[in-house]
């Protein structure tokens, strides 16, 4: 998004451009010391760690059961509570732009709560709420005979909660500037409200609903303090790969924990790119 | 029947869906909202406040609680200054010049929201834990990085990273140049026209990006989990702080230092409506 913006101002031409403007070492100075030193060079650590374990070594490392089960469990919720995420996103950005009620100004406000409450707050809350005796847990159980705190049911709940604004902030502006005689054409055409919601409305959500739907999905793979409390982090069963990693680090298994960093990230980022491809297909079939 | 409709329903035009749908629609996103937002959020002060009012503030006016507020400013304090300023720096540059990867550096301050905070305390422990490449070294000099004051400041920086260029960097392009070259042509120099210039036009997202920078840096958990050593009274900041508490089973306490942490985010959040307001544009935390 802000790469195509920057790339913008790229100047055509291989010919020095003329800085009008001073002070451009000194800020670029500036930029570089602080990215290098905070995220670069740490992440290079990342890189290169898992390199002392060799080949075999680092195979193995990630082949445990217990690695495969916690990668499982953490891409596998974050995977199902950024799906479900999806339709409720898509109501609440709609409930913000297209409808009046009252309420609407505080819910358009409260959106970002995921966002601003910390994360070890949310966790407990959470927690709290869908323990068997809490709030919501107690009336899922007695009805549903649904357990939530301390099941892979409360792992995708806190995950749906950490990337319900994503997608809602993500389709919100879209919507917004969407042009109305798109959806009126359909409808003086001959179009059910229904059809045209079907066929006009949502094929150009679309490709920003899969943008939000991979943001809250690389949120979800990598969050940690809103998930351990409700999770119950059992070995096999609900242990989150970012648990699995402080594990190791605990038990002075520098490169092995670093071995569970590096898959996530690659994960995380296959998945991406697998989501940004079918974005342009979308995008050119539309055409 | 909807003969009878188009004699007494108002004009409606063809994108509004039926009243009923409507009323629906907007109930159904009432509840979303209150199950998914508002219930959390209550439930932190109804846990906190579950023993009584005296119960929640002597937690938070404990000794180790203290400490743990007094080290999560201190925090704070240091890590939002730094990405102040290179934040800045790195906007600038982004918006006001040309040069070779320049997308590249772009991507790469987007980077730290994609990475897990548990991978950014670990990065940090594998340069200068124990056994990091530095580790060593370190002892022998007897220097703590990790379990440690400057361990929590890197992962906090770490996490807060893209913060205040983020907010700041789109303000910048939207500006364009003009001004810049102006006072260039009148003869300022580069702090000059930056202080002068461009900073008078971003200040309201400015402010925003250091308010939601801040309010990150004090509610992190994951990165500072990783390095702290959880030492109480010592490393603890105050989100590790309400962990410890609540593996205790001192829920109360647990959830009264919680509720702390809960007021600072509603304030940023409250605060950056306002900032939004005031400078007319709208858009997420981050």
């Amino acid at each position: 998004m802000s790469g195509s913006a920057a790339a913008l101002g790229a100047a055509p031409g291989r010919a020095a451009p003329i800085r009008a403007i001073p002070g451009f070492r000194t800020s670029l100075g500036i930029t570089l010391l602080w990215a290098a030193s905070i995220v670069v060079i740490p992440l290079l650590a990342l890189l290169l760690r898992p390199l002392e374990l060799g080949p075999l070594g680092l195979w193995e490392s990630l082949t445990e059961p217990r690695v495969l089960a916690a990668l499982r469990l953490s891409f596998g919720a974050a995977f199902v509570a950024a799906l479900l995420d999806l339709p409720l996103g898509l109501l609440l950005a709609w409930a913000i732009v297209r409808l009046r009620f009252p309420g609407r100004g505080m819910l358009d406000a409260a959106l970002d709560l995921p966002f601003a409450l910390p994360t070890a707050v949310a966790g407990i809350a959470l927690t709290a709420l869908t323990a068997p005796n809490g709030w919501l847990g107690a009336p899922l159980m007695a009805v549903f005979g649904l357990k939530v705190a301390f099941t892979e049911v409360g792992v995708v709940f806190a995950l749906m909660f950490v990337g319900l604004p994503f997608i809602a902030r993500t389709v919100e502006p879209v919507l917004r500037d969407m042009p109305l005689d798109a959806e009126e054409a359909a409808a003086t055409l001959g179009a059910s409200r229904a059809q045209t919601l079907w066929r006009v409305v949502l094929p150009a959500l679309l490709p920003t609903l899969l943008t939000g739907f991979g943001l809250a999905f690389a949120r979800a793979v990598g969050e940690y303090g809103s998930v351990i409390f409700i999770a119950g982090n059992l070995p096999m069963i609900t242990e989150i790969a970012p648990l699995l990693i402080v594990i190791r680090l605990e038990q002075f298994d520098y490169a092995g924990a670093a071995a569970v960093g590096l898959a996530m990230l690659a994960l995380s980022f296959v998945v991406l790119l697998a989501i940004n491809m079918l974005q342009r297909r979308l995008r050119r079939g539309r055409r | 029947m909807s003969d009878d409709a188009l004699h007494t329903a108002p004009f409606r035009p063809a994108w509004q869906d039926r009243p009923w749908v409507r009323r629906l629609l907007a109930a159904a996103a009432v509840l979303v909202a209150l199950v998914m937002l508002a219930l959390p959020l209550t439930a932190v002060f109804v846990e906190a406040l579950r023993r009584g009012l005296p119960v929640a503030l002597e937690a938070i006016t404990e000794p180790d609680t203290l400490a743990a507020v007094r080290l999560t400013l201190l925090v704070a304090l240091i890590t939002v200054p730094v990405n102040l300023v290179g934040g800045l720096a790195a906007a600038w540059c982004i918006a006001k010049f040309d040069f070779p990867g320049k997308r590249l550096l772009t991507t790469l301050i987007d980077l730290p929201f994609s990475v897990s905070p548990v991978i950014a305390g670990l990065v940090f422990v594998l340069i200068f834990g124990a056994q990091g490449w530095l580790g060593p070294w370190l002892q022998a000099r007897d220097i703590q990085i990790i379990f440690a004051l400057p361990g929590l400041v890197l992962a906090t920086l770490f996490v807060t990273f893209p913060f205040v260029a983020r907010t700041v960097l789109p303000l910048m392009q939207e500006q364009g140049r003009d001004e810049e070259e102006a006072a260039a042509t009148l003869g300022a120099g580069g702090l000059q026209t930056f202080l002068m210039v461009t900073l008078p036009n971003v200040k309201w997202g400015l402010l925003a990006g250091v308010l939601l920078c801040n309010a990150r840096a004090m509610g992190e958990f994951g990165a500072v989990s990783v390095v702290s050593g959880h030492i109480r009274g010592e490393t603890n900041t105050m989100p590790l702080h309400v962990e410890i508490l609540y593996n205790e089973y001192q829920f109360a306490g647990a959830f009264a230092v919680a509720a702390l942490l809960a007021l600072l985010g509603l304030v940023t959040l409250t605060a950056k409506t306002l900032l939004e307001r005031l400078s007319g544009r709208n858009g997420g935390l981050v």
